[in-house]
């Protein structure tokens, strides 16, 4: 099953490559990663989209919460959170079809980021479902290029248990 | 007053009651070297090799419980480092491994001798530091030792470019560590102790599995105590060898793969498994799904990381051993002795009915030296008082099964990376930490070539460090495999021939000679003793080398992957009767 894990780490040079060391040494496929600064400079927060077992899943967060630059593991799936992606993607279509990009972009509460001749530039922003359901629309219109940030995701207040 | 970084690094392993340094210089490291001139207080032990200076400030570890310091030089000195780095990391030992590295400025430059150590050592060092900046030195070196000492001990390196120990800087020592994302967990849980005592009186066939984590934690008093207490045999993986006495009624000696026949059967027959300290390797446990099938499994260790990672464990326990076997055993004291040895009477009856069935033996023979009679033998005149490491082979599972080790920290070998050349710096690590106890390397004729050059520094230190090679000519324990799963096709595991009247490469004798230490050889079982003997009266350096029968395996053997029941046994030749010795 797939699970999202956060991640609150030292902010040193290094630390990334131990976490994903840590993944590829022990045969753990990472989904996607995304690091950030926290409000504290000290301090950056990581999103893993990771997965596995039951097993494996608690394999990862101990091993995670065993590196000593690891302050925090919390696997997000046990809890109430939101999960938001971020992607730009420039697409080629037809002339028939290049106001058709801009109603879906629109639909989607997407923005162009710049557009030439032939292309659009798109932003989206969203959970997952979202963001497959907008590439799958876009997949007939000719996608050039695609770029994501990989998830973030933080817990909903009152730090619900599922 | 400033003072230079290579002055803190030296006022720091003071601090840290660092007495030996064990290393060897490069460019890079100068400034450090420069500071141990005159030094006296603090020894650099100068070896022949930086593998065995990590080995030996490894088995200065073990044979002590603390911190080893090792110090090498950039690039090559440090990639020569690794193995006894990761040597390490596979057993938990505690040391600090020092690395000069190139001038900040240069790092990322491919200058000369430059390596990304602590790129090269992330997996296998329990944590490492780069350091950049004089200002961080100090703190740097007292969390190193701490992560090093604390939870689950391990090795942990410190990079140390040379602008860095040039820099100055006032030395502050700092009082206490802050690292928000370190902290082992001592305290077992008060819940799940409670679980454990409920199904140890519940049990009727329980089985205590100790590992290295026993010795680690220093929890041999409250082992021997559960164990006496609850009358519940112990037996000890290869780490764990010493944790537990290996000549006490309720010890079962080692399980495995080349476990006993009695503590295979007893872990596979048991109702309740105990593990203390270990953490379920698969030599070990042979197939996992075939582990222990009828046990409930009760699993402390201070590494959550270890718990449910093989096995499945119906009663985790995250915690010191020793702290939580003292609260286990508060709960478990209720009950009278004399009730537990009523409880336990079927069930040690049994296993001493598997302990006659098949005892540990071998085929004695007045004609050729049998390897495991040399152990058997240094056994009986050391009387068990000595620190024995090993190499890696047969040596290493001989020494394990024909010598009994009642104290911990006398077993010293390399278990989890199986590093073979391990055990000669190893002792002479350790003979450098007891300079009047009997230190005894059993080794194998292929392993002592991988550090003999540390023949140099056991001599030149005056150590009297004893070596017993148990010549098979062979890589025996490769040659092993070959014979029973490789139709006896022994590729490239024959090191010598097997006649001896051809030159033998290397002739030990000579070696050692030429190195300054006695070489002293045996070919015949009669000379065995009086070698022994006389090695042992000297306060030399000895090589000894036992020519041995070469086709001697090791027995029982568990083929890899198998449940651990399905064991191989020596075949009984024709009357073995007299002679087949047993081992009590
Ligand atoms: C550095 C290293 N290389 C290879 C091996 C694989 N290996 C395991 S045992 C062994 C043979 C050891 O031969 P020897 O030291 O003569 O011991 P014996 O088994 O003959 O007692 C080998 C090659 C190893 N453990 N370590
Ligand atoms: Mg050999």
């Amino acid at each position: 099953m797939r699970h999202t894990i956060s991640l609150m780490v030292e902010n040193k040079f290094g630390v990334l490559s131990r976490i994903s060391g840590l993944f590829s040494g022990r045969g753990y496929n990472i989904e996607s990663l995304s690091v950030g600064e926290t409000t504290d400079p000290n301090y950056s927060q990581m999103t893993i989209v990771t997965s596995g077992d039951d097993r494996i899943i608690e394999q990862i967060t101990k091993q995670l919460n065993k590196l000593v630059d690891v302050i925090k593991v919390t696997d997000m799936t046990e809890f109430e959170h939101v999960e938001r992606e971020m992607i730009l993607i420039k697409v080629a279509p037809i002339q028939q079809k290049r106001t058709e990009v801009l109603e879906l972009a629109g639909i989607f509460r997407g923005r162009v980021v710049d557009s030439s001749e032939s292309t659009y530039t798109v932003e989206i922003t969203g959970d997952e479902k979202k963001i497959e359901a907008f590439i799958s629309l876009m997949r007939p219109m000719g996608i050039k290029e695609l770029v994501r940030t990989g998830k973030v995701s933080i817990m909903r207040e009152g730090l619900k248990k599922k | 007053m400033k003072i230079s970084g290579a002055e803190i690094i030296l006022e720091s392993l003071k601090r840290e009651g660092v007495k030996y340094i064990f290393g060897y210089p490069g460019g890079v490291v100068l400034n450090i070297f420069d500071v141990l001139y005159e030094n006296t207080d603090l020894r650099l032990i100068l070896t022949r090799h930086e593998q065995a200076a990590v080995h030996a400030a490894d088995g200065y570890a073990r044979a002590t419980g603390k911190a080893g310091v090792a110090l090498v030089t950039s690039g090559p000195g440090a990639t020569n480092a690794v193995t006894g780095i990761a040597t390490a990391s596979m057993d938990s030992v505690p040391i600090v491994v020092l690395t000069g590295q190139v001038p900040t400025m240069l790092i990322g430059n491919d200058a000369f001798q430059e390596a990304d150590i602590v790129g090269i050592t992330r997996p296998c060092t329990k944590h490492n530091f780069l350091v950049k900046d004089v200002n961080d030195l100090a703190m740097t070196i007292k969390e190193a030792f701490h992560i090093a000492t604390t939870g689950r001990p391990g090795p942990v390196l410190i990079d140390l470019p040379k602008d860095v120990t040039g820099g100055k800087t006032e030395f502050v020592w700092p009082e206490k560590v802050d690292l928000p994302g370190y902290k082992p967990k001592y305290e077992g849980n008060k819940w799940m102790i409670n679980q454990a005592a409920a199904l140890i009186e519940k049990s009727r066939k329980p089985v205590i599995v100790a590992g290295g984590g026993v010795i680690a934690s220093g929890a041999y008093k409250e082992l021997k105590e559960l164990a006496e207490m609850t009358q519940i045999p112990v037996t000890t993986t290869l780490m764990g060898i010493g944790g537990f006495p290996g000549s006490h009624p309720l010890s079962l000696g080692m399980p495995g793969m080349h476990g006993t026949y009695y503590a295979n059967r007893s872990i596979q027959d048991s109702d309740l498994l105990i593990a203390v300290g270990m953490r379920f390797d698969d030599r070990v446990t042979g197939k996992t799904d075939a582990f222990a099938p009828n046990a409930s499994i009760i699993h402390i260790d201070i590494d959550p990381t270890s718990i449910k990672k093989n096995v499945r464990v119906d009663v985790p326990i995250v915690g010191d051993v020793k702290k939580v076997l003292t609260v286990l055993n508060k709960l478990l004291k209720t009950e009278s002795k004399s009730q537990w040895k009523e409880i336990r009477k079927a069930w040690l009856k049994q296993i001493d009915d598997w302990k006659h069935e098949r005892p540990l033996t071998y085929t004695y023979s007045d004609d050729v030296i049998k390897p495991q009679y040399v152990v058997e033998k240094i056994y009986e005149l050391t009387k068990g008082d000595a620190i024995i490491t090993t190499e890696v082979g047969q040596n290493q599972m001989w020494a394990a099964q024909f010598y009994k080790y009642d104290k911990p920290r006398t077993f010293i070998s390399s278990g989890g990376l199986g590093t073979m050349g391990f055990g000669f710096p190893a002792a002479i690590g350790a003979q450098f930490a007891f300079p009047d106890k009997l230190v005894i390397d059993i080794a194998g004729d292929g392993s002592i070539q991988m550090n003999i050059q540390e023949l140099a520094t056991a001599v030149i230190n005056k150590l009297p460090v004893k070596v017993a090679i148990l010549n098979n000519r062979y890589l025996g324990m490769v040659r092993q495999w070959q014979e029973l799963f490789y139709g006896g096709r022994y590729a490239h595991t024959q090191l010598n021939p097997l006649n001896m009247a051809l030159d033998v490469v290397p002739d030990f004798v000579k070696v050692a000679e030429a190195y300054g230490a006695v070489g002293l050889r045996a070919e015949k079982p009669s000379e065995v003793e009086p070698l022994l003997k006389e090695a042992f009266k000297t306060k030399k350096t000895v090589f000894m080398d036992f020519i041995v029968d070469w086709k001697e395996k090791v027995y029982p053997m568990v083929p890899a992957g198998a449940p651990i029941d399905h064991m191989m046994f020596e075949e009984k030749e024709e009357k073995p009767a007299k002679k087949l010795k047993v081992v009590k």
